[in-house]
């Protein structure tokens, strides 16, 4: 830094003395040509940018403000100089634009230096350019028009420059002058309006993208309290934080969509309550349809209304807007899983366009190094956790290294881990025949009737799959101690276990659900037959008793009707989901709350210390938190075609996690002590969302395939597949042609070539990405050789004029020896003196050479300054004497030249 | 906050939201945040420049170990104090935040990281920075044969051109495969 200002009073010196030979020159010019105009401002210019150029490349060292690039910079100069030189011959002049631009840049850069000089050049450009726009031809107005543009994309661009602010600000003000004037020249002639107005158009649009940008990030919720945990925790905690809120804004979107093409519709316009059979509360019920355990249970009044698919009628079109409710139903079901696939793909293609190639071992160190400190840790005792971390990293990566897989007792090891994994497998099995055994017990209960029953018989399947859920994974936690492995591949085994149980429990109850669905269509088929067999007798009766009477009515709550399985999965579900968020809050308050609250208050009379000791405060569970989020959102993208009010609830459970885990992550945790990376782990959460979408629209895709409608409730209720209503929409709303087209379209011969071809595409793709990924490893190992080899050139080289320098030595001693033979003994030593110094002279020479491994660097100072005053008497009147003392100081900076900027 | 935009100015906002990587919202907090800092006769100055000490007073700059670099490297101070102008508190926020890009970012980390500002990292540098990120305490230290053996290692990995020493160009491509260097390199105010 210090070495600025006289640099730049050099460079000013320099400047000065070329700029009073430019302008004697450009004088000269102008007298001779001062009567056509026209083209002696471009020649003018041509001097100017030469000018600029230089100056530019002034600037540019400036910016590195590296000692060793000093004269690196000023060499380019003076080719700069030599260039500028050959173009007074030559005068180019399509270069006008190019060196317009680089004005800029050379202006702000250089303003306090050359202020005289710049002003000069301002006053000549005003006169150029109230000349220009009538003087100019189209072709030169192309030229202008580039020019203005690139003014632009520099403006654009300016953001991303390493400037301090003063030196951007007034570029920018350069820049924003310059096109400013420059457009309302252009926009002066006939044809040229559209492009002012273009010009106008972008400009706003620019500012309105802006305030839209403001806007944008003022909406995003929770800034400020993610933040707050950021610099408390790290960032791998607010990851956590940072993917609800992520799934929050997904499951708003699903809600608006169920909510407002689903919900109120059927609401506002469809038939009210109590109309028809399927929208009242049967007889039987009625009496306890009010009642706080039933309505909580999902039944009574909350069954029949518009939070289940039960409720919804099968009318094609409803209210005074021809509302197609079916088809609306259906397509918000399929949109919603539409659409989160779309976001999860999106989503985990962005995190990998960033992540770059991630499993990449070859800076395992570098990036430890570089990237290890979590810059947004605000609170000491984070940071001295963090720093703790990243001892023990390093010292596990040296050791790694060290060691590279030294195995003591590798029987052991081995047996422990297979004894874990069977531990693990039987923990899973048992679960797994929990949940099975449970869930037909329930079964059995529902079909006695559930009022016998206890409050924990009823709700049996959902507290036991809970419990599982939060015990089993401190068991696997505890069964991991046995298997010794490294933290990271812990934790990865870890994730994978609690995922595997958490699906196996997911898939046992979609299992024993489908069990259930079975029954109760045997059921429904039953009960089919009566209701035929009741109607017919209902009828018979009317028609005995009276046949001119009016056709009885009969109250719908009377009406016998189906057992609607859709509606009993969308309750199963929505229980689900209540227990579940029930247990989580419940275990945050007493293991996070309550704990932390007897460990701060009992520590006073307690015989040992319980903050350090053995229960201490709980940390925050990043992984165990989101692999719960992402099953709960598996539930609810299974479940909401069955429960349209599922995303409501679900919308309503992240907003109150939101709050309460950020209150009790403040409140009663301690930053983690091992802290690990966020955004490594980012896309690995997403790839997991990814399979629980797949796993979960599975069986709903299926039930909607394969299992038809239930007759006498919901939107599809008479039609033999769900699907069906697509045609039916086909075939009655649009014209004939169109369903023709369809039918063409959805033939076999056609879906299955495009499936081929799809497939091929992916084949391809994957294919060329391995290859660039070849590619580059390849290319790596080319720059490693060449440099390799580039070194090995200059030791040679190196080599061989110390030799031709030794010879030289040799010849010029010999005949000192024969002017002066008592200097045979300084002599010696200027040997050895003469070796080093030829070394350095030829470093300087060519200033990308590698400079010898640092023990030389460091042996060699001593040696060859200590007989500094000796070879200097003697380079008096030796030969090389002028070898000694050269650029010592210079030494250093040639090492520093960057090589690979230049290659 | 009204007092605020009123001292900035639309105009010069407008500005810094066309220079740097921060919203309205983001360099009005700053603004505020900024003046907080300054003393009763230093607001009416323009231009005034915040000495290192109470910048570093800031909680989101209090536990950083690069704390003291950040100043330096963003200071356009003539002493070489590290003292801060508002314009280069806001350079400090736009390179640390969000929205920064890769090449901005990594260009000042590598200044922050080369401590004796010659423009390479070299073994001096990089045995700072290994002392910064294991804390001040002697628990968490190296002992010299590991610190030997890291930055050897590092040279290793990242020094292409064999030269001894990190070079920007180098250290970018480094940076630029790192899965979590820009989620990490942030500062929010």
């Amino acid at each position: 830094m210090q070495v600025r200002p006289e640099k730049r009073e050099r460079g000013k010196r320099r400047r000065v003395k070329n700029d009073q030979e430019a302008e004697g020159r450009e004088r000269d010019e102008e007298e001779q040509t001062k009567i056509k105009s026209g083209k002696t401002t471009k020649t003018r210019k041509n001097e100017k940018s030469r000018k600029t150029e230089k100056e530019e490349g002034e600037g540019e060292s400036e910016e590195r403000n590296t000692k060793g690039k000093k004269k690196h910079g000023s060499a380019k100069k003076e080719e700069k100089e030599e260039d500028g030189g050959k173009r007074t011959v030559k005068e180019k002049a399509q270069d006008v634009k190019k060196k317009k631009h680089k004005k800029v840049v050379e202006t702000s850069s250089e303003q306090e230096t050359s202020e005289d000089n710049s002003e000069d050049n301002e006053e000549e450009d005003n006169e150029e350019k109230e000349v220009r726009p009538e003087s100019l031809s189209p072709e030169e107005l192309e030229k202008l028009k580039e020019a203005v543009d690139e003014r632009k994309k520099l403006i654009q661009g300016l953001r991303g420059k390493p400037w301090p602010m003063k030196k951007k600000l007034v570029t920018l003000r350069e820049s924003q002058e310059f096109v400013e004037k420059y457009e309302g020249a252009l926009g002066k002639g006939k044809g040229r309006k559209l492009y002012a107005y273009k010009v106008m158009m972008t400009k706003k649009w620019m500012k309105f993208q802006r305030d839209f940008e403001n806007f944008k990030t003022a909406c995003i919720p929770w800034e400020m309290k993610i933040k707050e945990i950021e610099s408390h925790f790290g960032s791998s905690v607010a990851s956590y934080f940072i993917f609800l809120r992520w799934m929050y804004g997904i499951n708003m979107i699903l809600f608006g969509l169920t909510f407002g093409l689903v919900m109120v519709p059927e609401a506002l316009m469809g038939r009210p309550y109590g109309s028809i059979p399927r929208k009242t509360v049967p007889r039987a019920e009625e009496a306890s349809a009010m009642d706080f355990a039933v309505l909580w249970d999902w039944g009574g009044y909350a069954q029949y209304s518009v939070l289940f698919y039960g409720y919804y009628n099968s009318q094609r079109a409803i209210g005074w807007l021809k509302f197609r409710m079916p088809l609306s139903y259906f397509l918000v079901g399929v949109g919603t899983v539409a659409y989160s696939y779309m976001v999860v793909i999106r989503t985990m293609a962005r995190n990998a366009n960033e992540s770059g190639v991630g499993d990449d071992n070859s800076f395992n160190f570098s990036w430890k190094m570089f990237t290890s400190w979590d810059y947004l840790i605000g609170n000491p005792e984070t940071a001295d956790n963090k720093f703790a971390s990243i001892t023990t990293s390093f010292k596990e990566a040296i050791l790694e290294e060290q060691e590279s897989r030294k195995d003591d007792n590798i029987h052991l090891t081995r047996f422990l881990r297979v004894l874990a994994n069977f531990l693990v497998l039987c923990c899973l099995a048992g679960s797994g025949y929990l949940i099975y055994f449970v869930v037909r017990r329930s079964q059995k209960f529902a079909l006695d009737g559930l009022e016998n029953h206890t409050w924990w018989e009823r709700n049996e399947v959902n507290m036991v799959m809970s419990l599982l859920g939060m015990f089993c994974p401190m068991l696997f936690d505890v069964i991991s101690t046995l298997e010794n492995y490294h933290p990271r591949v812990a934790l990865q085994w870890q994730l994978g276990r609690i995922f595997a149980l958490f699906l196996g429990n997911l898939y046992t109850f979609i299992i024993a659900l489908m069990d259930e669905i079975n029954l109760k269509r045997e059921e429904e088929k039953i009960i089919k037959f009566n209701i035929t067999m009741w109607e017919a007798s209902l009828y018979n009766r009317t028609v005995l008793e009276n046949s001119t009477a009016p056709p009885i009515t009969i109250h719908p709550a009377d009406v016998p009707r189906g057992p609607c399985w859709e509606t009993m999965v969308g309750q199963e579900f929505v229980r689900l989901i209540i227990s579940d968020t029930m247990t989580t809050y419940i275990t945050l308050l007493i293991g996070d709350f309550l704990r932390a609250v007897l460990v701060r208050f009992l520590n006073y009379c307690w015989c040992w210390d319980l903050e350090a000791g053995f229960p201490s405060y709980s940390e925050f569970d990043v992984s165990g938190n989101v692999l719960g989020l992402i099953f709960n959102q598996g539930m609810i993208w299974m479940g909401a075609f069955y429960a349209p009010c599922l995303p409501a609830l679900n919308v309503l459970r992240l907003h109150v996690s939101m709050y309460l885990q950020c209150w009790a992550v403040m409140c009663c945790n301690v930053p983690q002590e091992r802290v690990f990376k966020a955004s490594g782990s980012n896309n690995f959460y997403m790839a997991m969302l990814l399979v629980i979408l797949f796993l979960s629209t599975l069986p709903a895709i299926y039930t909607i395939v394969t299992i038809p409608p239930s007759f006498d409730c919901g939107p599809f209720s008479g039609k033999k597949r769900m699907f069906d209503v697509i045609h039916e929409t086909l075939e009655s709303d649009f014209p004939a042609w169109f369903s023709k087209v369809f039918s063409y379209a959805s033939n076999p011969g056609l879906v299955l070539p495009f499936i081929l071809l799809m497939v091929l595409a992916i084949y391809y793709l994957q294919s060329t990405s391995k290859s660039y990924k070849e590619a580059n490893v390849e290319l790596k190992k080319k720059l490693q050789t060449q440099n390799e080899e580039n070194k090995k050139k200059n030791k040679r080289a190196a080599l061989k004029a110390q030799m031709d320098l030794e010879e030289a030595r040799k010849a010029a001693s010999q005949a000192a020896e024969q002017q002066n033979n008592n200097a045979s003994l300084q002599e010696e030593e200027n040997g050895e003196e003469n070796h080093g110094s030829n070394q350095r002279l030829y470093h300087s020479k060519n200033g990308r050479n590698p400079p010898p491994a640092a023990g030389d660097q460091e042996r060699q100072p001593p040696a060859t300054r200590a007989p500094v005053p000796r070879t200097y008497h003697h380079g008096n009147h030796g030969a090389p004497g002028y070898l000694p003392g050269f650029s010592r100081q210079s030494e250093p900076r040639m090492y520093r030249v960057p090589s690979l900027q230049r290659h | 906050m009204g007092t605020t935009a009123s001292q900035l100015g639309k105009d010069l906002l407008s500005e810094y939201q066309e220079l740097t990587f921060l919203t309205k919202q983001e360099i009005l907090l700053a603004h505020k945040r900024f003046t907080e800092l300054l003393t009763k006769d230093e607001k009416d100055l323009p231009n005034t420049r915040i000495p290192m000490e109470r910048i570093l007073t800031l909680p989101e700059l209090k536990s950083n170990p690069f704390r003291k670099r950040i100043c330096h490297v963003f200071s356009t101070s003539e002493q070489k104090d590290g003292s801060l102008t508002f314009e280069d508190f806001l350079d400090l926020l736009s390179a640390f935040s969000d929205s920064a890009t890769l090449e901005i970012k990594s260009h000042y980390a590598f200044r922050i990281f080369d401590f004796d500002d010659d423009g390479t990292l070299d073994c001096g540098d990089l045995e700072k920075l290994v002392n910064c990120l294991t804390g001040e305490t002697d628990d968490t230290r190296l002992t010299p044969e590991e610190m030997r053996q890291l930055i050897s290692n590092i040279l290793e990995e990242s020094d292409i051109d064999k030269d001894g020493t990190v070079n920007l160009s180098e250290f970018q491509h480094v940076i630029s495969r790192s899965p979590d260097f820009v989620s990490s390199f942030k500062i929010v105010l």
